[in-house]
């Protein structure tokens, strides 16, 4: 199979780019490759909108004084961005751009199981983050990206029901994609495919998956009882009516909790894959890393309590949560520790999306070891709703599961476009993404610490040296956001071209068997897998193979 | 390799059969993969419904455990009678749903309308039912939010001597314990529980409704089968949208003692 069996030249070869290219072959695709990129492009717009009102925000707490926004303003943009960030970004980032692109080709199938419903899910997303700019743009939301009750229930103007729909319905769409995931992973296995030869990236997507779907319909309904509350006046979470608050807060954070998990474990599984393709060597503790990814999702689901350590929560329950926080973590470390041993002793390739892999491995160590502060109730009491907890958040959300997103965008975009990009502009970016994060939000930690409580718009003067230079950094990091976006952009129209199967030299059934850009049915048939996954140890021996065609039946032309 | 590697190998991957080409998603290789893949669907699909209705349950648990005295009284407000034929109907629905399912499997097309005729039939009376709880909550003005008025309940618990309007204008709720509540208090605790009859019916009615237009579908997809009397239809369809019903019927055997029930 090592040679091309398509006749024609190559350019007139047939990929799922080029096979049909109105507007409508892209909008009704049942192709999961094609719904990887729709989602690519739309999730790029929210990136940028709540980038903007990032940015804002930065600007605003550049000096102490009020003075670029007034605190409503200041409000609303930061439920602008929180929202958008991360209902629109960053839940669906990896999963359903690379999940959808990859995941399919890595296990030898043609095509999730239900390509309808992926389809399907698309929709819901566009729709709920239509109706959720709307509201958030003009229906002036100022409730933050967590609508605590009995504000965003009783007190609160602005469409917040409008914006509960939106997040709704990409609640329902992000279940959609988990439920196609879960069924996938367990049917559409190629033959040979077993569970313990599966990348890594499909098991942590295997544990997404039963986030997604365990998870999301609780915060569904959560919202929806919000928006009850408001139109009908009924007392669930506002106690002036009888309601409780705080289980709001349980309800939430019992989704949202193991929301971040939805978020950093595909991430997870991107450097897996990302770390192992550039050292040239299998993953090291294969079983442990896979297990940790199911470890995670499940334990994860048990400590939505550690938000609620200053609520009033019953003192019990707050020790078993933080115990159980801790607990959690181990997973965490597990992974961080594989990943270190395969790089040890590999032939490390200094290509830009290991440097991304490696900007991930820096940034989300130090935000889970400051959840572990976090994690601790004396500690907690102190920095719980400071800066301390946006510094530890972003480190893992953008930190970690944002730099990974980059790694995989650098890592299978030759696949997806046929394009190569810079790889000095791009190791350019990912080095000013860490040193700009870095200065960002490190000043955070520190500002946390001495206090700064979290969603102000003004502060004293004697924060202003470190929330200048954090400003600063932000602007750093948007630099190094935007070089990507204009390099890769400018990569599809003048980038090398790439034509074969493996630029990197990677193992994996995406890399080894299907063509660049890839066939509209990925594999000519469906291919049989040989070997366990990253087995750079024995490279005259392919991942899998493309059997014989079928023998031919009745008077047909040929396989 | 294995024996099975290797064999397919030899021989190609697997011929779908001529007779099932025409059902067989383009993403499967063979119908019992696909049938699977289908079931395995609307199972995780119904996990996830089981956790959406799940949290308002707990709520409502929360909440009877909070404010039982005005829960009970409230609760009184609900007409067991009518709850329980709706149950039976279910339950009846629910048996003609599992027939409709092997009709399909046996490929005996006008059967499988018969008692999906049946199915939607109970489901009617089920809607219906519903209606008529619904409109008397509407004359009673016990719909939340909706000009709501606790007199109904006042007039209904001092009738049964459980309620006792106190000269300060406070009520007195005796159960085994009593409780004295103002009368805003009474108001809105009393609102809240038909705030949760209100959602958890409602939400079940309304996949009701969904299950009776997929119904209606199967009928119409059952019909055409039968006109170009396909010796293979595809049962799956069918066997998913039971699968649902049975669930749907599932949640009201929950609902039902929860809210009709106890405390009675
Ligand atoms: C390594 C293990 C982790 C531990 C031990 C941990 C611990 C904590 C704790 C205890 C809090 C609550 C602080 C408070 O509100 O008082 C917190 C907040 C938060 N964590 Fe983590 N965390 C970990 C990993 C992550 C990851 C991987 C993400 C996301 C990808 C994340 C995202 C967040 C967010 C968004 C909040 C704040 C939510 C808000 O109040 O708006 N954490 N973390
Ligand atoms: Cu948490």
């Amino acid at each position: 199979m090592a040679t091309q069996t398509i006749a024609h030249g190559e350019q007139q070869r047939v990929n799922y780019l080029n096979w049909k290219t109105t507007v409508a072959s892209w909008l009704f695709t049942y192709d999961h490759k094609r719904i990887g990129i729709l989602y690519l492009v739309s999730i790029t717009i929210f990136f940028l909108l709540g980038g903007i009102a990032a940015a804002l925000i930065r600007m605003e707490l550049a000096t102490p004084k009020g003075d670029l926004l007034t605190s409503d303003v200041y409000n609303k943009m930061f439920t602008i961005h929180g929202v958008l960030m991360i209902f629109f970004f960053l839940v669906p980032s990896i999963p359903a751009v690379f999940g959808n692109f990859v995941l399919p080709m890595m296990i030898g199938a043609r095509d999730v199981a239900f390509p309808r419903l992926n389809l399907l899910s698309w929709y819901f997303f566009m729709v709920g983050a239509l109706l959720a700019t709307i509201a958030l743009v003009k229906g002036g939301i100022d409730t933050g990206w967590t609508f605590y009750t009995p504000y965003s229930s009783s007190f609160a103007k602005g469409e917040v029901s409008l914006a509960i729909v939106g997040v709704f319905l990409a609640g329902f769409s992000s279940i959609f994609t988990g439920i196609n995931f879960l069924v996938t992973i367990h049917k559409m296995r190629a033959p040979g495919m077993t569970w313990f030869r599966l990348p890594l990236f499909v098991w942590a997507m295997y544990a997404t998956s039963l986030i997604q779907v365990l998870g999301t319909p609780v915060v569904a309904i959560t919202l929806l009882l919000v928006a009850v509350e408001r139109s009908l006046r009924i007392g669930i979470f506002d106690p002036n009516l009888g309601g409780d608050p705080i289980l709001y807060q349980h309800l939430f954070w019992f989704y949202s909790h193991p929301a971040v998990y939805i978020m950093i474990l595909p991430g997870m599984g991107v450097i897996s894959e990302v770390i192992s393709a550039f050292s040239k060597k299998r993953v090291f503790g294969y079983h442990f890393v896979a297990f940790a990814s199911l470890a995670i999702a499940i334990i994860g689901f048990l400590v939505w309590g550690h938000h609620m350590f200053s609520t009033g929560q019953s003192i019990y329950a707050s020790i078993l949560f933080s115990f159980l926080t801790f607990l959690v973590a181990i997973p965490s470390a597990i992974k961080t520790f594989n990943w270190m041993a395969t790089i040890w002793k590999g032939r490390v390739h200094w290509e830009a999306p290991m440097i991304y892999a490696l900007g991930f491995m820096g940034l989300f160590v130090i935000g889970g070891l400051t959840g572990l502060y976090l994690a601790a109730m004396a500690t907690n009491v102190h920095l719980t709703d400071t800066y301390f907890i946006v510094a530890h958040f972003h480190y893992v959300m953008v930190g970690g599961a944002i730099m990974a997103y980059l790694a995989a965008l650098h890592f299978w975009w030759p696949k997806m476009t046929g394009r190569m990009y810079p790889q000095s502009w791009a190791k350019l970016s990912a080095l000013l993404v860490f040193v700009g994060f870095n200065l960002t939000f490190f000043p955070q930690f520190i500002l946390g610490y001495m206090g700064m409580p979290r969603r102000y718009h003004s502060y004293p003067e004697e924060w202003a040296a470190l929330n200048l230079l954090s400003s600063a950094g932000a602007s750093v990091l948007g630099i190094g956001y935007l070089l990507p976006a204009i390099y890769l952009v400018w990569s599809l129209k003048y980038g090398r071209v790439v034509t074969e199967r493996n630029p990197w030299g990677a193992r994996g059934l995406e890399w080894e068997l299907v063509d660049t850009p890839p066939d509209p049915h990925n594999f000519e048939r469906t291919p049989i897998v040989t070997r366990p996954a990253y087995d750079y140890g024995h490279p005259e021996e392919p991942t899998g193979i493309i059997p014989k065609p079928r023998p031919v039946v009745v008077g047909g032309k040929d396989g | 390799m294995s024996v099975k590697e290797a064999e397919v190998l030899e021989h190609g991957t697997s011929l779908a059969h001529p007779a099932h080409e025409e059902i067989l998603g383009e993403q499967f290789e063979t119908l019992e993969q696909q049938n699977n893949a289908y079931l395995i669907g609307m199972w995780a699909f119904i996990v996830q419904e089981v956790l959406f209705l799940g949290a308002i349950f707990a709520a409502y648990g929360i909440y009877r455990l909070k404010y039982l005295h005005e829960f009970t009284l409230a609760h009184k407000e609900l007409d067991w009678v009518v709850g329980g034929i709706n149950t039976l109907v279910l339950l009846a629905s629910s048996y003609t749903m599992a027939r409709a399912v092997r009709a399909a499997m046996q490929n005996k097309h006008g059967r499988q309308i018969l008692y999906l005729g049946f199915t939607l039939f109970f489901a009617g009376i089920f809607m219906f039912n519903k209606y008529i709880e619904y409109s008397k909550k509407y004359e009673h003005h016990l719909i939340p939010g909706w000009g709501y008025d606790a007199h109904a309940i006042v007039e209904h618990g001092e009738k049964k001597k459980i309620l006792e309007p106190l000269p300060d204008g406070n009520y007195k709720i005796k159960l085994e314990t009593e409780k004295t509540v103002t009368p805003e208090e009474f108001k809105q605790r009393t609102q809240l529980f038909l705030g949760f009859y209100f959602i958890l019916t409602g939400l079940h009615g309304l996949h009701v409704l969904v299950g009776m237009i997929a119904i209606g579908v199967l009928m119409v997809r059952a019909y055409i089968d039968y006109k170009k009397r396909k010796p293979v239809a595809d049962y799956m369809p069918v066997e998913m949208v039971g699968l649902y019903w049975h669930f749907v019927d599932i949640v009201w055997i929950f609902i039902y003692p929860l809210l009709y029930l106890i405390g009675r």
